[in-house]
């Protein structure tokens, strides 16, 4: 079922209303039930990890803090990690690298790899069929992760493939 | 739709050969794994990433990897087309994860989820992270098993771009496995601590040492029959050889002590330990139902007595095989069909009569 009020997203709080004897029933997801103020008890699971990610972003001074809200490959955001305890890709470790460092030192000790090094070898260029689909497969999360600046930039960077 | 049966001829040494007991202290570390968790540049994390990547990805590795030595004559085995007893199977022998077979509940099957299966080494794909390389070694074998993953690495990350940053090192889903993303774990029986109840001070230490300790099948699952897992908890910070090196000594510790314990037993409660485990060998022996932890719980009893020679005409590696080939997917493969629990403790109850009356016939 649909939210009434988007119309896009799944409704999963229902309200029931009785005004002057008549019943009216309202379907809304979790955020317009959020921007209307109905409390729910809806809550985000929270990883372990995620708890720690929130202590060490909450422990870090304003200036401190250079991490982008949102991870401009996979869209992901460090809401998502607090929930799952797993980045989205590798290009998150750069969107939210600040607080990742603190994390790693807490968890290993240190934020220093000093095993083996790698040099990646030299891409080869990608078949064009693989760009598009992959542009196409990240334009498709960033629509569904609701992450619309992200996504109005694929489009464009599909469009000039095309 | 009905599916053929997993054929595990197929998989070179059936996948199992670190069962065969030849390894260093066999009796009591049963075998070795190391791994490396690795992702390919391009794609978002299996976890994030949508079936078409995960597929374009699998595609991408394959072809790699059939150009890469140490890999060749392996089999590849797409998990997403195999039925679910099979999965279970892959599960039971060791060679696939919980959450690559998609039997864990927080885990649903993958689309893209597969694995490479070669003689003692295995590239999971489309697990947590894009690819798992690992290595098997029967007994206590951490370079040898460290040797081949390495190699796999090196070959696999010269065809295929892994995901790699100057300060983190490899970069993983989990922050947790980033840097090194070694994991080097030996599956080891430790019936004399538990018995002599030094376990938790030995796992206590074991973990201010930087080293953790799972059940039989790895995260989240239990020790049963004394068996545990032993392995590296942290991933970064250390190099590559300082990880197994710390291993080493702690594991080789471990064995000490369990050694020493199994002495104090012997000298202080000698015959209450031998009719214990002659018990044990009896119940497995004649029982006509056995649950797995009964059977596990027997068995760890009988490998004790092996170990102290107080069983003799009973080899390590029958021992093993009773381990992985008595599980419940295992018997139902040999049957033919999905057993329910009740059959499964009947054929369980069977399958040990029948080795124990065939491969340990210099037991009485």
């Amino acid at each position: 079922m649909l939210c009434d009020h988007c119309k896009e997203r799944d409704a999963v709080v229902h309200l029931t209303r009785i005004v002057d004897n008549a019943v009216t029933q309202l379907h809304l997801c979790e955020k317009c039930a959020a921007e209307k103020g109905v409390e729910t008890t809806i809550a985000l699971p929270q990883h372990p990890l995620g708890e720690i990610l929130q202590a060490v972003q909450q422990q870090a001074t304003p200036a401190s803090v250079a991490d982008a809200g949102v991870c401009a490959f996979c869209g992901a955001t460090a809401r998502d990690f607090r929930a799952s305890g797993r980045l989205g890709c590798a290009h998150c470790y750069d969107a939210m690298e600040t607080s990742l460092r603190e994390l790693l030192r807490r968890l290993h000790g240190s934020s220093k790899h000093v095993g083996r090094r790698y040099e990646a070898p030299l891409p080869e260029s990608l078949v064009e069929g693989d760009a598009r689909a992959a542009l196409t497969d990240r334009l498709r999360r960033a629509v569904e992760s609701e992450q619309f600046e992200l996504a109005a930039e694929l489009r464009d960077k599909l469009r000039v493939l095309e | 739709m009905r599916r053929a049966p997993l054929d595990l001829s197929l998989l070179p040494d059936g996948g199992v050969r670190w069962l065969d007991a030849s390894g260093p202290h066999a009796d009591i570390v049963i075998s070795t794994r190391l791994r490396l968790a690795r992702n390919v540049v391009g794609y978002a994390f299996t976890g994030r990433a949508r079936d078409g990547e995960r597929l374009r990805m699998l595609a991408q590795v394959k072809e790699a990897l059939s150009q890469v030595p140490i890999l060749d004559g392996s089999v590849l085995l797409r998990l997403d087309e195999c039925g679910q007893l099979d999965r279970q199977l892959l599960h039971e022998r060791h060679l696939v994860s919980k959450e690559l077979a998609g039997l864990d509940a927080q885990h649903p099957l993958r689309t893209g989820a597969a694995v490479f299966l070669g003689e003692q080494v295995g590239v999971l794909v489309n697990e947590e992270d894009h690819l798992r390389l690992q290595a098997m070694r029967s007994g206590f074998d951490v370079p040898a098993a460290f040797s081949v993953a390495s190699r796999m690495d090196q070959e696999l990350g010269a065809r295929v771009p892994f995901a790699y940053h100057k300060e983190f090192g490899f970069l993983t889903a989990c922050p947790t496995n980033v840097g090194t993303g070694l994991r080097a774990s030996v599956l080891i029986h430790l019936p004399g601590l538990v018995l002599t109840k030094e376990i938790g001070k030995v796992l206590a230490g074991l973990q201010q040492m930087g080293l953790t300790y799972r059940g039989l099948y790895g995260e989240g699952s239990e020790v049963v029959g004394n068996f545990f897992q032993l392995s590296n908890q942290t991933t970064l910070g250390r190099s590559e050889e300082e990880l197994q090196d710390l291993l080493v000594r702690v594991v080789r510790h471990v064995i000490e002590r369990e050694e020493e314990a199994r002495r104090v037993l012997v000298r202080d409660a000698g015959y209450i330990i031998e009719d214990k485990l002659w018990r044990a060998y009896g119940t497995l022996r004649y029982a006509r139902s056995l649950s797995f932890d009964e059977a596990m719980n027997f068995l760890s009893g009988v490998r004790l007595g092996v170990g102290l020679k107080l069983i003799p005409g009973l080899s390590v590696y029958t021992l093993n095989k009773l381990l992985i080939f008595a599980q419940s997917a295992h018997l139902s493969h040999a049957e033919g069909r999905t057993l329910t629990d009740s059959e499964s403790n009947l054929a369980r109850a069977k399958y040990v009569r029948q080795m124990l009356a065939t491969e340990g016939s210099g037991v009485e």
